[in-house]
């Protein structure tokens, strides 16, 4: 299974009732419907993603994050609200976290670490927008619109009243090094959250 | 287009055959029909287990001619031809595919045009206005007649997705999969002002004799032909009659007199002609009826949720972009009452032209997923959910 979410299944519990935001080919559902005989739903936009999760059997649904239509779900219909690597690429990354919080119990957000040190240093040394594995996109052409620091997540978190109930930062890989818990922000890529009101 | 019969992934020559139904069937409105015919054509080997049996219903205009071709020489296959076939997203070397005329058609099976066994003259505008549920009711008789318990899916475009619905609320144990194809929960005015047009179209016809035409052996062409006109207009978009027609003239001038001079206005009028040579008047009538009263919110306290919640199949909801009959937001709706009914579905908005009409023509998205979604149908374990 994706590192990512290997990290973030231990947090799902069996039976639960899942949203997943922007949840590509489907595997982490297709991954929990099977092993926790969790239900719910995927939200995608792509054609080739969502018709790969038909082809897993895993419910999909087509809606753009973008457009505040997450409007159309009653409050509080999930058990966990999951966006992997898709809060950065949204136009109000504010509104999707406390969207989030308004669907389900418990939110679960991974993104890309702007704090991680090479792309501070990329910076400093070229005077250039950062480029790296993690996010190898121009700054013309790239879905990543709202980067962002751990330190930011959590300024942005605490100014909504939203409570970390767990963090893990880890590296490209998605494993977690003693340096990355050590000093996170400038030393983790990946950030994975879990969150509540 | 080479559509022939001996392609390998046409059903071939089909033949339709009648099914005779003994028993009353009452209506919603109130009437019983003492006894009816059913006019069905099936592809496909149903299995030893009769578990992989896929019901198709039509449209508006449609019939039970959805595939293949009645003999050698017929030109057009059926009117599903795109989706049924081996190797199509309804694959009939898997499924046994069921399709039939409803009630109330001009196709066959027991309508206006059939004869009342009470005055042995034809029913005309005392065949009772039948309903979505009447005719998923007859679907029902039809299924135990052909020993189907449960069908692997029940799968309709437009007035035949609200049918795959309606399947899905009021005989929840007898399907696996509802495909419910650029449907509407329930019609808006200006869909019902349409159908209104339509229907003033008709009965303003002299010919229209109150419904009783055949009896002076006529029929009510121009109001048809009218109606059928409006109709067409509203399954095609702004975009798709631009691409097909634009300002195009018969004869590159300006005539400046009123006979059709502009392309698509004689192709109105012949899609118009020739579909009042071939349709009943009454049928169209009651057709678009059904349609103004379909609502299955209505039982429910007008909660489409609670509606969809008695459902136990699985969904796939299908709209396309430029459909501004039943737009996507209609089938939205659905999908939204089905996530709100935790029950499962898939959807999608297929990107396409053709407006309401799409749901008829090949497009490479929409085939893939359809496809992708009848063999999950086909693979799953076969058992109620």
């Amino acid at each position: 299974m994706r590192a990512d979410l290997k990290l973030i299944e231990p947090w799902i519990a069996n039976g639960s009732r899942v949203l997943d935001l922007g949840c590509g080919d489907g595997t982490l559902l297709d991954y929990l419907q099977r092993e926790k005989g969790v239900t719910g739903y995927g939200l995608e936009i792509n054609p080739e993603y969502i018709e790969e999760c038909v082809r897993r059997g895993v419910n999909v649904v087509e809606q753009d994050l973008d457009e505040d239509r997450l409007g159309n779900f009653r409050d509080q219909t999930f058990d966990t609200v999951v966006m992997t690597q898709a809060l950065q690429a949204v136009r109000r990354p504010d509104r999707a976290l406390t969207e989030m919080l308004r669907l389900g119990r418990e939110g679960i957000v991974t993104f890309p670490n702007f704090g991680y040190w090479r792309l501070r240093l990329y910076q400093m040394w070229s005077g250039r927008m950062p480029m790296s594995s993690t996010l190898p996109h121009t700054w013309y052409n790239t879905p990543n619109i709202h980067l962002c620091t751990v330190r930011d997540f959590e300024a942005l978190c605490q100014e909504h009243r939203i409570r970390i109930q767990s963090r893990t930062v880890v590296d490209n890989a998605h494993r977690s090094r003693w340096y990355n818990r050590l000093w996170p922000n400038l030393l983790g890529q990946i950030a994975v959250y879990r969150v509540t009101r | 287009m080479a559509a022939d019969y001996q392609a390998a992934d046409s059903v071939g020559i089909v033949e339709p055959r009648t099914l005779h139904f003994q028993e009353p069937v009452r209506l919603e409105g109130g009437h019983t029909l003492p006894e009816f015919d059913l006019v069905v054509e099936t592809y496909g080997e149903l299995n030893a287990e009769a578990d992989n049996a896929v019901l198709v219903c039509h449209a508006l205009s449609g019939h039970h001619h959805a595939a293949g071709f009645h003999s050698a020489e017929d030109r057009k296959p059926g009117w599903w031809d795109a989706c049924i076939g081996p190797g199509k997203p309804i694959d009939t070397n898997r499924f046994f595919v069921v399709s039939l005329n409803n009630i109330g058609g001009c196709h066959g099976s027991t309508g206006p045009a059939s004869t009342n066994p009470d005055t042995g003259r034809p029913y005309g505008p005392d065949f009772p206005v039948v309903t979505v549920r009447d005719w998923v009711k007859t679907q029902a008789r039809l299924a135990d007649r052909l020993g189907i318990e449960q069908w692997a899916a029940v799968i309709g475009g437009s007035l035949g997705g609200m049918q795959a619905l309606d399947w899905a609320i009021h005989y929840p144990e007898r399907l696996r999969h509802a495909v419910v194809i650029a449907a509407t929960p329930r019609l808006t005015a200006q869909n019902i002002a349409f159908n209104e047009v339509s229907r003033k179209a008709i009965t303003s016809d002299p010919a229209f004799h109150d419904g009783r035409y055949l009896e002076h052996d006529t029929s009510p062409q121009r109001g048809l032909m009218l109606a059928r006109m409006v109709g067409h207009i509203t399954y095609l978009s702004d975009v798709s009659m631009g691409e097909k027609f634009g300002r195009e003239l018969r004869d590159h001038a300006y005539h400046y007199g009123f006979d059709a001079e502009f392309q698509v206005e004689s192709y109105l009028q012949y899609q118009g002609e020739r579909f009042s040579e071939n349709f009943d008047a009454n049928t169209y009538l009651l057709m678009t009826r059904s349609l103004d009263y379909f609502d299955p919110a209505r039982e429910f306290g007008n909660d489409l949720s609670r509606a969809m919640a008695e459902a136990r199949c699985r969904f796939l909801v299908l709209s396309f972009s430029s459909d501004w009959r039943f737009a996507p937001e209609h089938s939205e709706k659905i999908v939204n009452a089905l996530v709100d009914a935790r029950r499962d579905v898939s959807y999608a908005e297929i990107h396409s032209n053709w407006g309401h009409d799409a749901f008829l023509v090949p497009n490479e998205r929409y085939l893939r997923l359809f496809r992708a979604y009848m063999n999950r149908v086909a693979e799953e374990p076969r058992h109620a959910r």
